[in-house]
């Protein structure tokens, strides 16, 4: 037997404590926990509620800061949602934290019916969105966009980075009317200060022009689409890349206008399912306009993924930022 | 004004006022019913006598000012029970009672499933079953959180008992000691597919609700000496825990060929049956609004 085969490291299943930091990314630890904290000073109608997943979803750092305005409801999602109605019926703005999957699945009637019919001004906000966890189908998040976009009148947000993460909260909180927010948790990637970017409600951002490829983009995923660009600035292709953090409602005008010109390949990359997330709504947006450009979508397949290490799911599933790399080179 | 119960000497008086009451809740449902040619009215006649407690006796409403502030919140669970709370709501003079005509009607204020977006004094909307415990749960913590010693009452229904969110709703309340909380549950023992014990079974109930952390009393609910002192037992209490009042009802109470009729989840009843309703309530002679 040959010993001399190089060892490799062996990759370990990325759990819900996984950063989705790369090694060497510059961080900003909980993005979401600090900016609330920060609101709710001046706020006294911010409440944090949760389902045991407060230190999963920073939500520990505003209990820490106002532990008489924070409820811990324990693991029942469902009570939570309708609980944080309640709140929000008695003028409160409750923050209900849980993991996407379980708001999405498990509450999804008690968002429905008790939050959005009577669009009730509760902040969803969840953790481990899309395919941010290898724990396997029972955390990922792979359709949570798909089923909160059929409820009216809940907005919907997928920020890329903890600059995103900031300002959302703060434009959530000045928003009525009910939100669900895709979290990012932990020492959170930050990304968007090098550009010309802030976050505003229901705006998509051009944060790079180019002329050969139009990456429209949400999420993590901005992320990678930027260094996509990056990577192939060096001839290969000139990307631009539209960030739309706001899913619901989708801003169509801004989507159809770089759409619309010419010579551009477009590429909908979102950190989800195939079926009815951004790429959907991107495309039937399209051909609503009359907008025909030629059109592809990078997202997870329509399928219960694997368990295993993000680094490898991200190559499986083609959304780290190498397969998108060379996705690309094959479509242009 | 409310009707004093504390004096020994007027409870006499305090009861024939509200039996008064739970006859005009019948009859305004009945009025409704018939609008529609059907209707959830066999719960309605039920629960009849507890909503003439709640409207008339227990709950501290403003009738010109649904949303005001120091209102006790009562929110309808079981929202195809909304037939009963609109009749509720016009013997409390939170609607008027030329309204009822539109019952189920096109733009009406009263649709036949109970939403708050639609109807003033509607706290919830109902429909889908389990939803008003854990809501109650948000509004009472709510409530304390601003210093508010208004109560919120959550009536539900018993099929209500079969949802999981009832019952981590329960173990909430009771973690919380929501003392402010008082939920009614209507046993009127049917379901949609039959009879609730062929269903799913929920007794023993005191039992359950006991070992939840709850306050409980269970009371005949077409009683009203003992759903009036239920009331006011759930309410003056000095225990810091969340109250249930299990109230058993008949349904179609009042009107013995209803309360005669199998099956009677969603009756279906004759053109010509409502005016016999009506007229076997109208043996009791009719009441002025109670607030």
């Amino acid at each position: 037997m040959n010993t001399t085969v190089e060892k490799k490291p062996r990759l370990t299943t990325s759990a819900m404590i996984a950063s989705i930091a790369q090694e060497g990314q510059r961080t900003k630890p909980a993005p979401f926990g600090h900016a609330l904290a920060k609101l709710a000073e001046n706020r006294p109608e911010i409440v944090g509620m949760t389902a045991d997943l407060a230190k999963y979803t920073d939500l520990h750092i505003f209990a820490k800061a106002f532990p008489d305005r924070f409820f811990q409801m324990g693991i029942a999602e469902q009570t939570l949602m309708a609980a944080a109605g309640g709140m929000a019926k008695e003028g409160f703005t409750p923050f209900a934290t849980t993991y996407a999957v379980f708001a999405s699945r498990r509450a999804y009637d008690f968002i429905h019916q008790v939050i959005a019919e009577e669009s009730l001004n509760v902040k969803i906000a969840c953790g481990l969105p899309g395919l941010t966890t290898g724990y396997g189908p029972s955390h990922q998040a792979t359709e949570d966009i798909a089923i909160m976009r059929g409820i009216p009148g809940l907005t919907i947000i997928d920020p890329c980075d903890a600059l995103d993460v900031e300002q959302a909260v703060t434009a959530v909180v000045a928003h009525k009317g009910p939100v669900y927010m895709r979290l990012l948790r932990g020492n959170v990637p930050l990304v968007l200060d090098e550009y010309d970017y802030r976050f505003e409600l229901g705006k998509a951002k051009l944060l790079r022009d180019g002329h050969d490829v139009l990456i429209i983009s949400s999420g993590i995923m901005t992320m990678r689409a930027l260094e996509v660009a990056k990577q192939m600035s060096d001839g290969s292709a000139d990307i631009a890349v539209l960030h739309v953090p706001t899913i619901k409602p989708l801003d169509e005008a801004t989507i159809i206008r770089e759409a619309n010109r010419s010579g551009r390949l477009v590429v909908v990359a979102e950190n989800h399912s195939t079926v009815g997330g951004l790429g959907e709504a991107v495309a039937a947006t399209l051909l609503r306009a009359g907008v025909a450009p030629e059109f592809r979508q990078i997202a997870l397949p329509d399928a219960f993924l694997a368990a295993g290490a993000l680094p490898t799911l991200h190559d499986r599933y083609g959304i780290s930022t190498a397969s998108m790399v060379s996705a690309i080179r094959h479509w242009i | 004004m409310k009707t004093p119960s504390q004096s020994p000497g007027k409870q006499d008086n305090v009861l024939s006022a509200l039996s008064r009451h739970a006859t005009n809740i019948r009859r305004h449902a009945l009025r409704m019913g018939e609008v529609q040619g059907q209707g959830y009215i066999a719960q309605a006649l039920g629960i009849a006598d507890v909503l003439a407690v709640a409207y008339c006796h227990a709950l501290n409403l403003r009738p010109e000012d649904p949303e005001w502030e120091g209102r006790d919140r009562f929110l309808l669970s079981h929202g195809h029970y909304a037939i009963a709370h609109y009749a509720a709501l016009i013997e409390a003079g939170v609607i008027p009672a030329e309204e009822l005509e539109t019952y189920g009607c096109d733009d009406s204020r009263l649709p036949m499933s109970g939403m708050a977006t639609y109807t003033p004094g509607m706290e919830m909307s109902g429909g889908s079953l389990g939803l008003g415990l854990p809501i109650a749960v948000g509004v009472a913590l709510g409530l304390r959180q601003k210093g508010n010693p208004a109560f919120v009452y959550n009536s539900m229904s018993d099929g209500e008992l079969d949802e999981g969110s009832t019952w981590e709703a329960a173990l909430s309340a009771a973690h919380f000691g929501l003392s402010n909380l008082i939920t009614i549950v209507d046993i009127n023992k049917q379901q949609a597919d039959g009879p609730s014990h062929q269903i799913m079974g929920f007794e023993p109930l005191a039992d359950k609700w006991t070992a939840f952390g709850w306050h409980v009393r269970r009371i005949d609910g077409n009683d009203l000496a003992a759903v009036l002192s239920a009331f006011d037992e759930a309410r003056n209490t000095a225990e810091a825990k969340p109250r249930v009042i299990l109230s058993d009802t008949l349904m179609g109470r009042g009107v013995p060929f209803l309360e005669e009729r199998e099956k009677n989840h969603f009756i279906r009843v004759d053109a010509s049956e409502w005016q016999q309703a009506i007229d076997a309530l109208d043996a009791t002679p009719a009441a002025g609004a109670c607030k």
